[in-house]
């Protein structure tokens, strides 16, 4: 039985079938990457699991509780954080002050109303958030505007934001899109840092390869909105199924 | 010292040492003198000052930290000043009832304003709130004014009649307002040479209640709930996907903002004791955000001094009229003087609003961060140039 089971999940946008009856689990402490071509409902199956996107039809159950209908501030609090394709940051706020919120919400829930106390006084927070800016290795860049971080810095702001509220299960849509080889380079050490260090499960949708084989431990691929296959990375990069759903097919006229 | 920055302290210590002189500082011109019409120091202006200042402060905490732009306070200063009315006219003319029932009443109805208008952002909300403030100005001015049942009494506005109960009101307290006897008219003037100060009860009521206040601002700026709101105003959907429940952020910020403006509301009720359906309408709504804008929204000092600089222009620019422009250029000859007259006249006295938006727009094409920035500005300026002075004082001996 996996952190995360998804069974018989379908989504249908108008006339599109984004996803038909995907079965999928993830075991705790592994890294399990999503594959699959443009369009083949990786990012609706992820949108399924935060709350964003409700499915038509099966069910998503994370730590034995159903997260469907759930809003998203809820499935947080369950133990579920995203990192998004594009960096989602607190922008006009400073760096030390985007870790502090996640901090707060780890801590005192959905919604506390603190109007009076001081958020210099919080030092057990203060702490925590200082912490893991230095295990990002961002403790110099505590007081710059999140805005005016370079793309790595903003991406891996995003991770120290989830990261500090300790998930059970951290979701990377495409962490390293658009990023230098050297970025994506870090992103990987980084990424396997933070395994290495603490008890996480990882599901990560990714285009690039090379990030896919170097952190996944199992792999699924999608295509048309249903799993083709699911194994360990050695046995995915031979298969044919998935050769075919990525190059066409070989006896194609 | 109480909690706050030292850099905030500062800021309290200075604006409540400015509030308590304001008499004076307002009043700079000697009384006879041709600039004595732009002296601000008598008690009904320096009354609007401040209560707007408090209206303003409140509205920053909804606008200026979550970016909500309301459309409809006005609503709730409206609802403030008819809530202290009626305590007149049952109670007694103390004050203190009055305000009280002012900041509850609208910080009820302010719940059920934002808990619909809040199920939308951006202009939607907007919307929304002018909708309701808009609906609330039909309903005092003509629905619940009639025979039967006359909660706000129409056109006329609401006021206090001599056959009403105020089961409170003995004889020895004066027939106004009053701060447990303390009538918020009465003034004690101080001559001194050409100059007279007045200093006024209700002024310093008021204004002692804006510090209180702008205190409270300040707390709630720098709190915990304070930052999730300017969370809210920056990337909503990351505050979500940390786990944040937005919507009670919104509405508790909501509401405090709408208790602001109702207090706002029973203090202006208080130095005067007359609520009319008019302080409800969306100009009203739009004066607001103007105050906020030209201050700097977002800002702590901002909204107080856009409220200032709006009041301000109302009541003095709007008093320039022909006869005083032309006292002014009479050294000048006729020609020239009528010419004068006649290119500034539309500009001010009754058309003073022309000139204020004329800076409104330069101020937000110049100045995005109100006078607050502009102030920085200048304040940048000054350090640059001495600190220049300073770095060629060092570079001269060595050439």
């Amino acid at each position: 039985m996996g952190i995360l089971e998804v069974k018989g999940v379908s989504k249908r946008f108008g006339g599109l079938q984004a996803l038909g009856n995907v079965n999928l689990s993830i075991a705790e402490n592994t890294v399990h990457a999503i594959i699959g071509p443009n369009g083949a409902g990786k990012s609706t199956l992820l949108n399924c699991l935060v709350g964003k996107l409700i499915p038509d039809t099966g069910s998503v159950m994370f730590d034995g509780q159903s997260v469907l209908g759930r809003k998203p501030h809820e499935i947080n609090q369950m133990g579920i954080s995203r990192v998004f394709q594009t960096p989602e940051i607190f922008g006009d706020l400073t760096v030390l002050e985007n870790v502090l919120i996640p901090c707060f919400a780890k801590r005192d829930g959905a919604f506390e109303l603190n109007a009076f106390g001081s958020v210099r006084s919080q030092a057990d927070i203060r702490e925590r958030a200082e912490q893991i800016l230095l295990d990002v290795n961002m403790q110099d860049k505590g007081s710059m505007h999140a805005a005016s971080l370079s793309r790595g810095d903003k991406r891996r702001l995003e991770m120290a934001m989830c990261l500090v509220q300790e998930p059970k299960l951290l979701l990377l849509d495409e962490p390293t899109a658009g990023m230098a080889r050297a970025d994506t380079n870090n992103t990987i050490d980084l990424l396997k840092e933070i395994k290495s260090k603490r008890d996480i499960t990882m599901a990560i949708i990714e285009h690039d390869m090379h990030v896919v084989f170097s952190l996944a431990e199992r792999i699924t691929v999608l295509a048309q909105g249903t799993p083709l296959v699911e194994d360990i990375p050695e046995k995915i990069k031979g298969h044919p199924k998935v050769q075919e759903a990525y190059l066409g097919q070989a006896h194609d006229e | 010292m109480l909690g706050l920055k030292s850099k905030d302290t500062t800021l309290l210590v200075v604006v409540a040492i400015l509030t308590l002189l304001a008499p004076f500082i307002l009043n700079p011109f000697p009384e006879n003198s041709a600039l004595a019409q732009f002296n601000a120091g008598y008690p009904d202006l320096m009354q609007r000052f401040v209560i707007y200042g408090i209206f303003a402060i409140g509205f920053n905490i909804l606008f200026g930290l979550t970016g909500y732009l309301s459309f409809g306070h006005a609503a709730f200063l409206g609802v403030g000043s008819y809530a202290a009315v009626w305590m007149f006219k049952l109670l007694s003319y103390n004050v203190v009832p009055a305000i009280m029932l002012s900041v509850i009443v609208a910080g009820i109805f302010s719940v059920l304003i934002g808990y619909i208008s809040l199920r939308r952002s951006g202009i939607y909300f907007s919307i929304l709130t002018l909708a309701f403030a808009q609906m609330s100005f039909a309903l005092a001015y003509s629905v619940l004014s009639n025979p039967k049942f006359n909660l706000t009494n129409g056109e006329t506005g609401l006021q206090v009649y001599a056959d009403d109960p105020q089961i409170f009101h003995r004889a020895g307290l004066p027939d106004l307002p009053h701060f447990f006897g303390l009538s918020m008219r009465s003034t004690y003037t101080l001559d001194v040479g050409g100059w007279s100060f007045d200093f006024n009860a209700g002024y310093y009521f008021c204004a002692a209640i804006m510090l209180v206040v702008f205190y409270l601002a300040i707390r709630i700026f720098n709190s915990p709930f304070g930052l999730m709101l300017r969370a809210v105003k920056s990337n909503q959907q990351r505050l979500n996907y940390t786990g944040l429940n937005t919507r009670p952020y919104t509405l508790a910020a909501f509401v405090i903002s709408g208790m602001y403006a109702g207090l706002a509301g029973g203090l202006l009720a208080a130095m005067d004791p007359l609520a009319g359906a008019e302080r409800m309408q969306w100009t009203a709504s739009g004066e607001v955000v103007l105050m906020t804008i030209l201050g700097g929204a977002g800002t702590l000092i901002g909204p107080v001094l856009g409220a200032g600089f709006i009041k301000y222009f109302e009541n003095i620019f709007s008093k320039i009229n022909d006869g005083v422009l032309h006292a002014w250029f009479a050294f000048l000859p006729d020609g020239l003087e009528n010419a004068l007259v006649a290119i500034i006249h539309p500009f001010v006295g009754k058309g003073w609003q022309l000139t204020l938006g004329l800076m409104f727009m330069a101020i937000v094409i110049f100045l995005p961060g109100g006078l607050v920035e502009g102030g920085k500005r200048l304040g940048a300026l000054f350090r640059r140039r001495s600190s220049d002075e300073t770095a060629s004082g060092e570079t001269k001996p060595a050439e």
